[in-house]
C-alpha cells in the first residue's frame, strides 16, 4: 500500500472517530484529568467564574480529607455495603440461578423475566417505594407483627439502616447476577455431571465440588460487576435516609456530593478520586478476568 | 428436589420479590387518610385518581416525562450512530493512533459519574449550558462502552464482504452504512436497550446540571418531591414511582429477550 493511499486511510479512519473523540474528549478525559487537577487546589464554588486562579495546596485536601472523621464514616459505610452486599446478592442469585437450571423453557423463561425486573427500575422510584415498606408502621413491620415480632423504625434507626439499605440492594441487583451465573450453569458440561454422580457423589456434594469450582471464573466476574456497582452508591441513602441517622448511610458517593453542595469542589474533588481509585483496582481485576476467559 | 418443589418454592420467592412493585400500585389509588389507616389496607377501600391527576395537573409530569424522553431519545439515537462509527474504524482499519484510542476507551470503561460531575458541572456552566437539554444530553451522547459493543460484534463480520464491495468501488462510508450497519442489528439493540435504560434512570448528573422544574428529569423530580415538603405524601410519592417504573417494565416485558442476551453477553449492565 502506497504511503499516499495509506494517509488518506488514516484520514477517513479519524473521520469516523471524530465525533466521538470530540465528545468522549471534552465531556470524559478532560473531566477527568480536571477533577485529578482539582483535588490538588483549593477550588471552591466561588472559583467558577476564574477557574485558573486558584491556588496549588498539594496533598492539602487529601489530608483533610482522611482527617475528617465523616469521611472515615463514608469509607467505613461503604466498605460494609460492599463486602455485606456482594456475599448476599451472590447467594441469593446462585440460588435462583440453580433452581431455574434444572428447569425446562417457558416457566424458566417466566421466572428469569420476574426476578430481572426490579434491575430495570429507576433506583430513585424504587427507594421512594421501599421507604414506605420500611415505616414504623409501614408492610415490612405489618408482616412482622404477624408473627409477634415489634419491628423498629428502619430507616431511623442507626443499627437498621444500613442494613435496610443493604437488604434492598440485593433485591434490586440479585437479577443481573441470576442471568450471569445461569449462562455459567448452562455451559457446564454435562458428562462431568454424570460422571460425579457415578462416583456416588450427591446434589450438593457435586455443587460444592464440582460446579462451583467450574464456575470461579463466572463467579469472580459477577462480584466485581456488582461491586463497582455498589461502592457508589448514593441514589437510595439521598431519597430514604438523607446519609442519616448519624450518619449511618453516609456513602462516599454521597459525601462526595454533600461536599460539592457545599461549595468545596478541591474536597470533592479528591474524595471522588478516593473513590475512583478503589473502582480501578476493582476494574483491573476484571479486565485481566475478561482476558483470560477469552 | 422434585421439580413441582422448586416451583413451588420459586412462585412464593417471586410472588414477595414482585410485592414491592403491588404494594406501590395500591397505594398510588389510596387517599391520604387511608394511607395514614392502621392497620394497613390491602385494596383501595375508596380508589383514588387524585395521586395521579396532581402529578398530570400542578406537578407537570408531562414536562419531566417529556424531558425524559427527549433526553434519553438523543442519547441513545447519539450512542447507536457515533458509538457504531468509531466501532468500525476500530474493528476493520489501520490508522495511527488507533491503540492509543482503543486503549483511553478501555481505560475509561468503568469511570463513575461521580469522579466527572464536579468539573463537568464547572465546564458546562462557563460555557453557559447549565439547565440546558445540551447539558443533558452532550455527556451522554457517546460512551466506551457503546464503543466496545459494537467494535467486538463488527470484528466477527468477515473481511471478503468487505473486500467485496471495496473491489466493485464502494468508499468507506457506503460499505459502512450499506453492509455493516444492517448486519448489526443485535448489538444495536442491546446497546440501544442499555443506553436508554441507564439514560432514563440516570440521576446525579441530571440532579445537578438541572436547575428549574422545566429541566428536571423523571428521577429528580421524584427525589426532590420525595425530600421536599410532601415528603410523606406517600400517595403522590408512589403515584410519581409508578409513572417512573412503569413505562420502563413496559418496555422491558416487550424486549425482555434482548434485555436479557444484552446482560448474557456482554457481562456488563
Amino acid at each position: 500500500m502506497g504511503a499516499q493511499l495509506r494517509r488518506k486511510q488514516a484520514l477517513i479512519a479519524w473521520g469516523f472517530c471524530l465525533p466521538f473523540v470530540a465528545v468522549f474528549g471534552l465531556f470524559m478525559l478532560v473531566p477527568i484529568l480536571g477533577s485529578f487537577g482539582m483535588s490538588f487546589t483549593d477550588f471552591t464554588a466561588r472559583d467558577i467564574q476564574t477557574p485558573f486562579s486558584v491556588n496549588f495546596t498539594g496533598l492539602q485536601q487529601y489530608t483533610d480529607l482522611f482527617a475528617d472523621a465523616r469521611f472515615r464514616q463514608a469509607m467505613l459505610v461503604t466498605a460494609l455495603f460492599v463486602v455485606i452486599g456482594i456475599p448476599l446478592t451472590m447467594t441469593v442469585a446462585m440460588a435462583l440461578a440453580l433452581a431455574l437450571n434444572s428447569g425446562s423453557g417457558r416457566i424458566v423463561a417466566f421466572f428469569r423475566v420476574g426476578f430481572y425486573a426490579p434491575v430495570v427500575t429507576s433506583i430513585v422510584a424504587i427507594s421512594v417505594v421501599w421507604r414506605y415498606i420500611l415505616q414504623p408502621e409501614g408492610l415490612a413491620n405489618q408482616a412482622l407483627s404477624v408473627v409477634g415480632i415489634s419491628g423498629p423504625d428502619w430507616l431511623n434507626d442507626s443499627t437498621w439502616a444500613l442494613p435496610s439499605l443493604i437488604v434492598m440492594a440485593v433485591w434490586r441487583n440479585v437479577g443481573t447476577l441470576m442471568i450471569i451465573f445461569l449462562a455459567g450453569l448452562q455451559a457446564v458440561p454435562q458428562d462431568v455431571h454424570e460422571a460425579a454422580t457415578m462416583d456416588g457423589a450427591g446434589a450438593f456434594r457435586r455443587l460444592i465440588s464440582v460446579t462451583l469450582p467450574l464456575l470461579r471464573p463466572t463467579l469472580l466476574l459477577g462480584a466485581v460487576l456488582i461491586s463497582v456497582g455498589y461502592l457508589q452508591f448514593f441514589e437510595e441513602a439521598f431519597v430514604m435516609t438523607k446519609g442519616g441517622p448519624l450518619d449511618a448511610t453516609l456513602s462516599v458517593a454521597y459525601y462526595t456530593y454533600q461536599q460539592f453542595g457545599f461549595g468545596e469542589y478541591g474536597l470533592a474533588s479528591a474524595a471522588s478520586y478516593v473513590l475512583f481509585l478503589v473502582i480501578a483496582l476493582v476494574s483491573l481485576v476484571q479486565f485481566r478476568l475478561l482476558r483470560s476467559q477469552d | 428436589m422434585p421439580r413441582r418443589l422448586t416451583y413451588g418454592v420459586l412462585t412464593i420467592g417471586l410472588v414477595a420479590w414482585l410485592l414491592p412493585f403491588v404494594w406501590m400500585a395500591l397505594g398510588s389509588f389510596k387517599n391520604q387518610g387511608e394511607i395514614l389507616r392502621r392497620p394497613p389496607t390491602w385494596w383501595p377501600q375508596t380508589p383514588t385518581g387524585e395521586n395521579y391527576s396532581q402529578w398530570f395537573g400542578p406537578l407537570h409530569f408531562g414536562t419531566f416525562f417529556t424531558n425524559s424522553l427527549v433526553v434519553a431519545g438523543f442519547t441513545v439515537l447519539g450512542n447507536l450512530v457515533f458509538c457504531s462509527m468509531v466501532g468500525y474504524a476500530l474493528a476493520k482499519m489501520d490508522f495511527p493512533g488507533k491503540k492509543l484510542l482503543f486503549g483511553a476507551v478501555m481505560v475509561t470503561l468503568m469511570v463513575p459519574g461521580v469522579v466527572t460531575f464536579v468539573p463537568l458541572f464547572v465546564m458546562v456552566s462557563k460555557m453557559g449550558l447549565l439547565n440546558s437539554y445540551a447539558a443533558l444530553i452532550l455527556p451522554f451522547i457517546t460512551a466506551p462502552l457503546g464503543v466496545f459493543l459494537m467494535r467486538q460484534f463488527i470484528l466477527g463480520i468477515p473481511d471478503a464482504l468487505l473486500e467485496a464491495a471495496r473491489i466493485d468501488g464502494a468508499g468507506e462510508f457506503r460499505i459502512f452504512a450499506r453492509i455493516v450497519m444492517p448486519l448489526c442489528g443485535p448489538p444495536l439493540a442491546t446497546l440501544g436497550i442499555l443506553t436508554f435504560l441507564s439514560s432514563w434512570n440516570n440521576f446525579l448528573w441530571p440532579l445537578v446540571a438541572a436547575q428549574s422544574e422545566d429541566r428536571y428529569t423523571l428521577p429528580v423530580a421524584l427525589s426532590l418531591y420525595s425530600t421536599g415538603q410532601n415528603a410523606t405524601n406517600y400517595g403522590l410519592l408512589l403515584a410519581g414511582s409508578v409513572l417512573v417504573i412503569v413505562p420502563i417494565l413496559l418496555l422491558f416485558l416487550a424486549l425482555q429477550r434482548y434485555f436479557i442476551q444484552g446482560v448474557a453477553t456482554t457481562g456488563l449492565k
